[in-house]
């Protein structure tokens, strides 16, 4: 494909087999009379989507159905815990949770009798009390988002270019191929407001500048997709959903900066992802989107895939390079920054897999259009990872601005078996605990980082009352522990000494003093460590130190840990109430540490109990209580 | 307890076509220890020092990289690896039950396999399946959604 007429002849043949599936059209132009999309997202391939498609490829094949019914393996829809999701259109049908067995009734009833199977639509997309689908833009869980990262995902197959193309796909390169000088896209970009999705918000026309500044022969496009972050995997849907998208992006951040060569770097963690960008890659290449003169305009540009092997400090964006460079992941100072001496040492820009999932969407509907949503400081949408101890986890996008109580009660559904929301991560390991007294606050990088958090790529936890604030802290330093690379001591010992103590608090034998060297010590790490994970690592301390000191407290001072969480705290005992001497949490018990008369009142011995809870579960009077 | 290399001629020659495939090129030894890996299903030191050799890298260099990276590892691991998720999603779920059951029903620690070479287990990073949390992997199947109660009958499976 060497023109633009070229691209506009595959759009349009495209089209109308793509635009069935867009939620509000009416458009019956399209050759299927159905087309049954199936989430090929990690989330419902976990929970066995992959058997759903060979079902529905054998039901397909065996009724003689292939010329009316378009089967798709599609990207992640978001609804991740109602998994695996099937969607048929043209009605927009959202069938949840279906099983192989379910298969054959889609088939027969929808597909041959052409009546929804209302018994496997998910009970929120139908007007309630009738059998009447809502449009997805109805439905709670999608009213309030607004995709433009995601605006693909879950609608295209990602392992088919013309059906992004059929999106405007590549539109967005010919344009600024074709339009624009390299200085007009970044003036687009800076015009746009657009703030890296990795977490910083570092303004990314901004850095595109920088390296556009930098002289050299040989530039290079990067791409952080090493998601570290634990609970979040908006990267990995948008890789697996629309990596066109990205591929795309890079491609005019080439152009851009003055370019020919990108890098994806990517958790060896994600094989589908992984899988889907090779498939995008080496099409891209057949197209003629990537490779030597694209779009017949003199400009050359390709893209190689490097896999991360699973080191945290590799998502900071000088690590990342050393490790593309074949070498340890430790991180090296700044200045000189990237854009000026970066991969191999020449000029590099860095950007997030989001950050470029919006880059085509500002190039084609305009800087002011994208400026439109968001806060003043904070443009445009993010995606987050909704987890943890919430309805509906999944993948959310929505304007900045946001309020965590419209993400956790509207989109997510709020918390479930009835339980009080706590409090909610964001930012992973570098972030911090937002409690419930701010649950109105609007989500954008300002904010969070005001109440001690911070945007980060956008996982969200969510916690309830059984989640033990001090426990959290422990959690996140073991892992920056594990994770820290070493180079520095601030990082390398400072957050062994922060675990070291929490440890010791949350086994009870901590002291009031050790708040304050808790509080001393994470300050000095924060003003000494090289990188960006060492500069981050206590956050999770100091944020559950500031909004749940009391937890620490209760633990020091009380010896007890409120959520019944810490096992050194713990205490289990037998209420000779309604123990009915039945002897089963005797048996049960691993060491021997509950002993009594059968048909009277059994006793727990503190000091053998090793507090595994065994009893308690096996228990069929509930008299055992943990306290 | 080291276990004795037991590498065969065809896995020597895969691993030099991977070697010569990659020779010359910026930043090779990552990915020629993830097809090492690939190929030996672990990295010992007798195959970091034919890496080390055939990249002309020094074996120092080889293993500093091998010991950086969790992916890579030095022990075999088990016919059927577990590996319980134990990010954030997960561990609020209690996916730390998770694995304290599966240590004492296999008899191991994390990172350590069974004497009857079956399982290996591990306390994995996020593998983004939260939507199912808490999860455990067991070879390249997912269970999700688990309970503590569930684990042993789902292991059993295996043996």
């Amino acid at each position: 494909m060497k023109s633009l007429e070229e691209l506009k002849s595959i759009r349009e043949k495209m089209f109308d087999l793509v635009d069935m599936r867009n939620d509000d059209s009416e458009n019956t132009n399209s050759d299927y009379k159905y087309q049954v999309l199936v989430c090929g997202g990690t989330g419902c391939t976990s929970s066995g989507s992959m058997t759903l498609i060979a079902e529905f490829e054998k039901l397909i094949e065996k009724n003689d159905l292939g010329d009316k019914v378009k089967l798709v393996k599609t990207g992640c829809f978001g609804l991740c815990a109602l998994g695996p999701v099937v969607i048929v259109y043209p009605e927009g049908a959202f069938y949840s949770m279906v099983k192989a067995e379910d298969v054959h009734e889609i088939v027969e009833q929808h597909l041959m009798g052409g009546k929804v199977v209302t018994r496997l639509l998910y009970e929120e997309s139908v007007h309630a009390g009738t059998d009447e689908i809502k449009s997805l833009n109805e439905i709670d869980f999608y009213k309030k988002q607004h995709r433009v990262a995601l605006r693909n995902c879950g609608v295209i197959n990602p392992e088919n270019i013309e059906e992004y193309i059929a999106r405007d796909g590549y539109a967005a390169l010919g344009k600024v191929l074709k339009e624009m000088t390299p200085q007009q896209v970044i003036d687009t970009i800076s015009a746009s407001g657009l703030r890296g999705r990795g977490g910083a918000g570092f303004p990314t026309g901004t850095k595109w500048q920088f390296a556009a500044n930098s002289k050299g022969d040989i530039k290079y496009v990067c791409c952080n997709a090493d998601e570290g972050d634990p609970g979040a995997f908006m990267d990995r849907s948008i890789l697996e959903g629309d990596p066109h998208a990205v591929l795309e992006a890079m491609t005019i951040a080439g152009y851009a900066i003055g370019a020919c060569q990108g890098y994806i770097y990517i958790r060896a963690e994600y094989p589908i992802a992984v899988e889907r960008l090779k498939i995008a890659i080496k099409q891209a290449r057949e197209y003629g989107m990537l490779g030597k003169d694209i779009f017949g305009s003199g400009f050359d540009f390709d893209i190689d895939i490097r896999l991360g092997a699973g080191a945290f400090v590799c998502g900071e964006e000088t690590a990342l390079m050393t490790s593309i460079e074949g070498h340890r992941g430790e991180p090296r100072p700044r200045p000189p920054f990237p854009a000026v001496k970066g991969l191999f040492g020449v000029p590099t820009i860095l950007n997030n897999v989001e950050t470029y999932a919006n880059v085509p969407r500002i190039i084609l509907k305009g800087a002011e259009w994208f400026a439109s949503t968001g806060t003043e400081k904070s443009k445009g949408t993010k995606v987050f990872a909704l987890g943890g101890k919430i309805h509906n986890t999944g993948l959310v996008e929505v304007p900045m601005g946001t309020t965590m109580r419209e993400i956790i009660e509207d989109i997510g559904g709020g918390i479930p078996n009835g339980k009080k929301f706590k409090a909610a991560q964001t930012g992973g390991p570098s972030g911090g605990c937002i409690p419930a007294e701010l649950i109105d606050t609007p989500i954008d990088y300002d904010s969070l980082t005001a109440i001690g958090s911070m945007m980060g790529s956008g996982g969200l936890i969510v916690m309830d009352e059984d989640n033990c604030m001090v426990d959290i802290a422990k959690f996140f330093l073991e892992f920056t522990v594990d994770e820290s690379c070493g180079k520095c001591t601030p990082c390398r010992i400072g957050t062994k000494r922060l675990l070291e103590i929490l440890t010791k608090i949350t086994e009870g034998k901590g002291t009031m003093e050790d708040l304050d060297r808790l509080e001393e010590l994470a300050n000095a790490i924060k003003a000494g460590s090289l990188c960006g994970l060492g500069q981050t690592a206590p956050n999770p301390v100091l944020s559950t130190l500031k909004y749940f000191r009391n937890e620490y407290e209760a633990h020091i001072k009380d010896k007890t840990c409120p959520a019944h969480v810490c096992k050194g705290l713990l205490k289990f005992t037998i209420d000779p109430d309604k123990c009915r001497g039945c002897s089963l949490c005797a048996k049960q018990c691993p060491v021997g540490a509950i002993s009594g008369q059968v048909k009277s009142p059994f006793t727990i011995d503190t000091d053998k109990c090793v507090k595994c809870g065994a009893c308690m579960d096996k228990c069929p009077f509930k008299a055992i209580s943990k306290q | 307890m080291a276990i004795p290399f037991k590498g065969t001629k065809e896995q020597e020659e895969q691993l030099k076509a991977v070697i010569a495939a990659h020779k010359g090129e910026k930043g090779a030894t990552i990915p020629v220890l993830h097809e090492a890996q690939d190929i030996y299903g672990y990295l010992p030191i007798e195959v970091q020092k034919m890496i080390a050799e055939g990249l002309g890298v020094s074996l120092a260099e080889v293993y500093g990289i091998v010991t950086f990276y969790t992916q890579f590892s030095l022990n075999p691991k088990g016919e059927h690896p577990i590996g319980v998720c134990l990010g954030t999603a997960c561990y609020v779920k209690g996916s730390g039950d998770i694995l304290e059951k599966l240590k004492d029903i296999l008899k191991i620690d994390v990172g350590e396999c069974t004497d009857d070479g079956k399982f290996s287990l591990d306390a994995t990073r996020c593998i983004g399946a939260c939507g199912l949390a808490p999860v455990m992997t067991i070879g390249d199947d997912v269970h999700g959604r688990l309970t503590v109660d569930q684990v042993e009958g789902i292991v059993k499976q295996y043996s």
